[in-house]
């Protein structure tokens, strides 16, 4: 299974921006967890589903040659909760980008309401240390990652 | 830019970095020994120098990763060799490795950097600016 918290791209500028979104619905596992009775998106989840929509921004605009992984969120602030029935969108921004790392920001809001924002981390593993650890193969931008995205591309409105 | 003013400024970024104390930055103090920095910290640390002081710091020029990395021409048996030796000291000429040249143990290697060193860094590549 594959950890994936973007439902949708809504507008992408390589090396630059992207915006995606969330749909929350009653039926996802967590929610019947977090809490019961009263189902939020756990923050640390929506800090995930910022963190992927960075990734892949960051990890594109290097034509995903790089094993990118969150290394640290350097900020995080919440403001309000996310419910089921809302939509997540995700702007972020890429403000930093070096051979061994980069780091984005980020807006959450829901059904257009800001809920949060962030300032995130991510490490280049192929261009750092870690690099000698994990060897080869990408397993963050994997062939199933990529033919989503592909998928995503072919059927993006005009 | 004074040196004062440099060293401020790195203190206030550490402070961020590293989520440690005022109290806790001092001249001497070690990154990974005393205020606990680990491998993704550096990176975070040139990122913030960069912003804060609005220079370009290249990849291997302040952490230099070459011999951190054990390459076996720089690094052998745990030692930095008398090549490695030269290496850091061309790389980092603001430096004082007086003591570590005398014992090269690459475990030592991260005690030489501290508070001082990385304030040292930042003027010499602000002078440098400046000359260029």
């Amino acid at each position: 299974m594959r950890w994936i918290w973007i439902d949708r791209f809504l507008a992408y500028e390589k090396g630059k921006s992207a915006t995606t979104a969330k749909y929350l619905s009653l039926a996802e596992d967590f929610l019947t967890a977090h809490f019961p009775g009263y189902p939020v998106m756990p923050a640390p989840l929506i800090l995930e589903g910022m963190a992927q929509t960075g990734g892949i921004l960051v990890g594109d605009a290097t034509d995903f040659r790089e094993k990118v992984v969150l290394a640290k969120i350097n900020k995080a602030t919440f403001t309000g909760e996310a419910v089921a029935g809302q939509e997540l969108v995700y702007k972020v921004e890429l403000i930093s980008l070096r051979s061994e790392g980069s780091i984005i920001t980020g807006e959450v809001s829901a059904d257009g309401i800001s809920i949060g924002q962030a300032e995130i981390q991510f490490a280049h593993l192929d261009n750092t240390r870690a690099g000698q650890m994990f060897g080869e193969t990408n397993f963050v931008f994997t062939g199933e990652l990529k033919r989503m995205l592909a998928q995503a591309h072919s059927t993006a409105k005009p | 830019m004074t040196k004062d003013e440099i060293y401020q400024k790195v203190a206030g970024t550490l402070v961020e970095a590293l989520n440690v104390d005022e109290d806790e930055i001092k001249k001497e103090a070690k990154l990974q020994g005393d205020l606990g920095a680990e491998s993704i910290d550096f990176l975070d640390i040139v990122f913030r120098l960069e912003r804060e002081f609005g220079i370009k710091i290249p990849r291997g020029e302040l952490f230099p990763e070459s011999i951190f990395q054990g390459d076996p021409d720089l690094v052998q048996d745990g030692m930095i060799t008398e090549k490695g030796l030269k290496e850091l000291h061309e790389r980092m000429p603001y430096a004082e490795l007086g003591d570590f040249d005398k014992n090269p143990e690459l475990s030592h290697l991260g005690d030489i950097f501290t508070v001082d060193l990385i304030s040292r860094y930042i003027d010499y590549k602000l002078n440098q600016t400046t000359k260029a």
